[in-house]
């Protein structure tokens, strides 16, 4: 057995006028490398008011998203070891930019109201073939790197731009979605879609930082699918 | 879509489209300027005069000064409603937003028509 000093961030909205960071030393296994979930699961065993959400803990339901060590991530495919590095420490805070609810929680609902906005959903009103609306293998490909954001919210919530405008920048994990419709050869509404994102903001606030391309737990790159939503916008707009 | 009545255009593709082709021109603007200098084998007042005195330069400095005021608008314009706002500032955020917006406007115009009187005034 070894140790990890564990900082977790703790705030209950109803009780505390601030929030305070709780250390607590925990025990882990010395002969294998263990996920920060595992570690933040013996840390409750040790506090059980400790609060976050988790379920899959495989990296598929996006609900452990926090900030480990300053990083966006998913706790339960996160390393310790990557994590923590040499100094065994591990500081556990929740998603930047979003009202807590309790310690580790955030209020989601900026981040899901920023994703209907773009309507992650296939517009076509043409009646729909027999069987299903064929796509090339090519057309299919256009997909990939976009479907399979888990929307997690670590990039949204590593984004400066999300931050200071949450109620009017899409964000990255929102804009992803917003291409991966774009680039649907089955989708008709191209041009309303564009039309919904030429202002200021929606799109524009986009610096292109890359933070959340850095962050993204599943390796997709909201950057280049900004970068791809603007090209359509100079091509529709100019 | 979000609404914004203080940006440029009011639209974000017309306003990222300005903001990067006025840094192409006062990249060039910059670049025959320093070309002009530097090619001198003596530079004095006469020289820069002299240099300042065709027309083609002239008019590509008003240009210059175009672009200098569009490009400082868009980027100030991004500026303020990144940080002033009420989620910075609390209730005050939007009136000190909106009168830091009329300064830069103002500052922007008086160096808009400083450059015109430079480059196209008698003196």
């Amino acid at each position: 057995m070894s140790q990890v000093l564990v900082s977790i961030y703790r705030y209950n909205p109803e009780l505390d006028s601030k929030p305070r960071m709780q250390s607590l030393e925990v025990d882990v296994p010395g002969d294998r490398d263990l996920m920060v979930l595992d570690v933040l699961e013996l840390a409750k065993a040790k506090d059980p008011s400790i609060t976050y959400r988790r379920s899959c803990r495989e990296g598929v339901c996006g609900s452990d998203g926090m900030n480990i060590n300053g990083v966006n991530g998913l706790a339960c495919i996160t390393p310790l070891s990557k994590a923590a590095g040499p100094a065994r420490k591990l500081v556990l805070r929740p998603l930047p930019g979003l009202p807590v609810v309790r310690d580790l929680v955030v209020d989601l609902s900026q981040f899901y109201e920023q994703f209907e906005k773009i309507k992650p959903w296939l517009i076509n009103d043409e009646p729909p073939p027999a069987i299903e609306r064929l796509q090339s293998p090519e057309e299919r490909a256009k997909l990939d790197g976009l479907y399979e954001c888990i929307l997690c919210a670590c990039c949204t919530t590593s984004c400066p731009s999300f931050w200071w405008n949450p109620d009017k920048f899409v964000g990255p994990a929102g804009l992803l979605q917003s291409y991966r419709f774009l680039a649907d050869s089955r989708d008709a509404a191209t041009t309303e879609r564009l039309a919904e994102l030429d202002d200021p903001f929606s799109v524009f606030r986009c610096r292109g930082i890359m933070n959340c391309v850095s962050v993204c737990p599943k390796g997709l790159n909201p950057t280049r699918a900004i970068g791809k939503i603007r090209n359509m916008l100079v091509e529709q707009g100019t | 879509m979000v609404t914004n009545a203080t940006s440029l255009g009011r639209s974000g593709l017309f306003d990222w489209l300005v903001q990067r082709f006025s840094a192409l021109v006062l990249l060039a603007w910059i670049a025959w300027v320093g070309i002009g200098i530097a090619s001198a084998p003596e530079f004095g007042y006469p020289q820069w005069r002299a240099l300042f005195a065709a027309t083609p330069l002239q008019i590509f400095s008003l240009i210059a000064v175009l672009s200098l005021c569009a490009h400082a608008w868009v980027g100030m314009w991004t500026v303020t409603t990144d940080y002033l706002n009420e989620a910075h500032l609390g209730r005050a955020g939007t009136a000190i937003r909106l009168l830091i917006q009329a300064v830069c406007l103002l500052l922007t115009l008086a160096c808009l028509l400083w450059g015109a009187r430079i480059f196209w005034g008698s003196g």
